[in-house]
């Protein structure tokens, strides 16, 4: 009988191999459920859930929502736009009053790095972390891991590039941890501006060709470039980068290899990627929302085994 | 240790397998409007060696047959010492207005038949729904669940654990009472 050596998902970092061969285990038997007709189980309905977000989202917020209902679990939704944080109120304040109406678990997204960790050591309850500023965002890793693994059969041995703004990116340090950890091989792709320094310390590959990362992978997981994220011009023009690191199927052609391709979305459509390659038999990236809610259900459901009553 | 005693022989069982394949066709004629679903782990065992028998003796190969999984329906999740492992299932049809024949191997306390009653209703409203044990354990019920089909009653006490064993996964075909280790 297997259970998650970690008492919370604060990041990918703290995962072992068999923690996420676990989740993906579990998550086979939730993908056959949100296929069924009635699309729901009731594991959990003796727990409640406080979804936090300080930060905007929108699809990984709807997609714990529906990874919650789906266990049948109570939630309540915070956003900070809404809240008392507004008026000055902490972090632990503003927790510690959601958790006196009695709630177990806390999926919390915020924009600053280690939040979740901080959390973990002053709260009475689950935390999951749904991405702290530009550290990690685990779910995200597992489920494009998870997506890796439906389409190609495994992660491991598999050559996988990311490409884009890895410096301002959760889901790719997340994703780097991850695959690592299921002895996949990863590249980062992108503007020099766009890459950490010291990445290579991470052990991987860093290359500023997109045409050679294509060339060598076979998975592309291509990055949203984030406008928000970013206080100074880190490329010339949009319209440069796109023709320097964007995805279209002319590139694909003369590659001539097939490459599995990801997005975490949202997707600038003709800036990092064309619509003709996100439409494409290639593209995974819907499969890769549909597997979100899976993965999720599996991370929550691990989780709350662990809560005694 | 004391060793197990045997309830049932293998000669038992078959004759046993015979007879509650025969109620299943007195009451389900040629499975038409019928499913047979097994409950995870072991009373798809039993269903299957069912279902072969269903086949190669009575001549109905058209049976359709589900393999049912409660793990996220049990009302012990949290307060079991071990944590819950999901088997998978492998209902491949919609069960409205059909007749649905469950089947477990040991009927105890009911709550895997309370759980299955629930998980059921994700594939549809069946028309009715019977419960096929090979074991009844009648005097150890928590809820009100009897069988329609049962192989053999038993009364044993809460202490002692009854074990259906078949070929396909245990090398022989047998039922024993077990003693419990000492808690």
């Amino acid at each position: 009988m297997k259970t998650l050596s970690v008492p919370d998902l604060l990041g990918i970092k703290y995962l072992k191999k068999e923690d996420i061969d676990l989740i993906f285990e579990t998550a086979d038997h939730f993908k056959e459920v949100i296929n069924r007709p009635i699309k729901k189980v009731p594991s959990l309905r003796d727990i409640t859930i406080a979804n936090l977000f300080f930060e905007n989202s929108t699809r990984t917020k709807l997609s714990f929502e529906l990874a919650e209902k789906r266990l049948s679990a109570d939630i309540i939704n915070f956003s900070a736009a809404q809240s008392s944080v507004k008026k000055g109120e902490t972090l632990i304040d503003t927790v510690n009053n959601i958790l006196a109406m009695k709630v177990d678990i806390v999926v919390m997204r915020h924009t600053n790095v280690g939040a979740g960790v901080f959390l973990s050591k002053h709260v009475n309850a689950k935390i999951i972390n749904a991405g702290d500023g530009a550290h990690e965002h685990p779910t995200q890793a597992l489920l494009d891991s998870y997506s890796i693994r439906e389409k190609l059969g495994a992660v491991k041995g598999k050559k996988v590039v990311i490409i884009g703004d890895i410096l301002h990116s959760r889901v790719a340090l997340s994703n780097i941890y991850a695959l690592q950890l299921q002895g996949a091989e990863v590249m980062v792709c992108g503007p020099t501006t766009l890459i950490p320094k010291y990445i290579s310390a991470l052990g991987v590959k860093v290359e500023h060709n997109i045409k050679k990362a294509l060339q060598w992978c076979d998975v592309a997981n291509v990055l949203r470039v984030q406008h928000e994220r970013m206080d100074v011009k880190y490329f010339p023009s949009i319209r440069e980068y796109t023709q320097l690191f964007g995805i279209n199927s002319a590139l694909l052609q003369e590659i001539n290899k097939e490459i599995v391709i990801m997005h975490p979305g949202p997707i600038n459509r003709g800036v990092e990627i064309t619509s003709e390659v996100a439409d494409s038999n290639d593209a995974i990236i819907l499969n890769q929302v549909e597997n979100g809610v899976a993965v999720r259900m599996a991370v929550i459901y691990l989780l709350a085994q662990q809560i005694k009553k | 240790m004391i060793s197990p005693k045997i309830l049932l022989s293998d000669k038992e069982i078959q004759v046993i397998l015979h007879r509650l394949a025969c109620q299943l066709i007195e009451n389900h004629d040629d499975f038409k409007n019928t499913v047979i679903i097994g409950l995870q782990p072991r009373g798809v065992s039993f269903a299957e060696r069912l279902m072969q028998l269903l086949k190669e003796d009575y001549h109905l190969h058209e049976i359709q047959f589900g393999k049912l999984d409660i793990t996220f329906y049990r009302d012990d999740f949290r307060r079991r010492d071990t944590p819950l492992q999901a088997n998978e299932t492998d209902i491949n049809f919609i069960i409205e207005a059909k007749n649905v024949v469950l089947i477990d191997d040991v009927l105890y306390s009911g709550r895997s038949i309370r759980a299955a009653l629930t998980a059921l209703q994700a594939f549809g409203r069946p028309k009715s729904i019977e419960l096929m044990v090979f074991i009844d354990r009648r005097f150890s019920r928590n809820l009100p669940i009897q069988p329609n089909y049962k192989g053999r009653q038993v009364d044993v006490v809460n202490e002692e654990k009854v074990q259906v064993k078949w070929k396909e996964k245990d090398n022989e075909d047998a039922v024993y009472l077990v003693k419990n280790k000492t808690k």
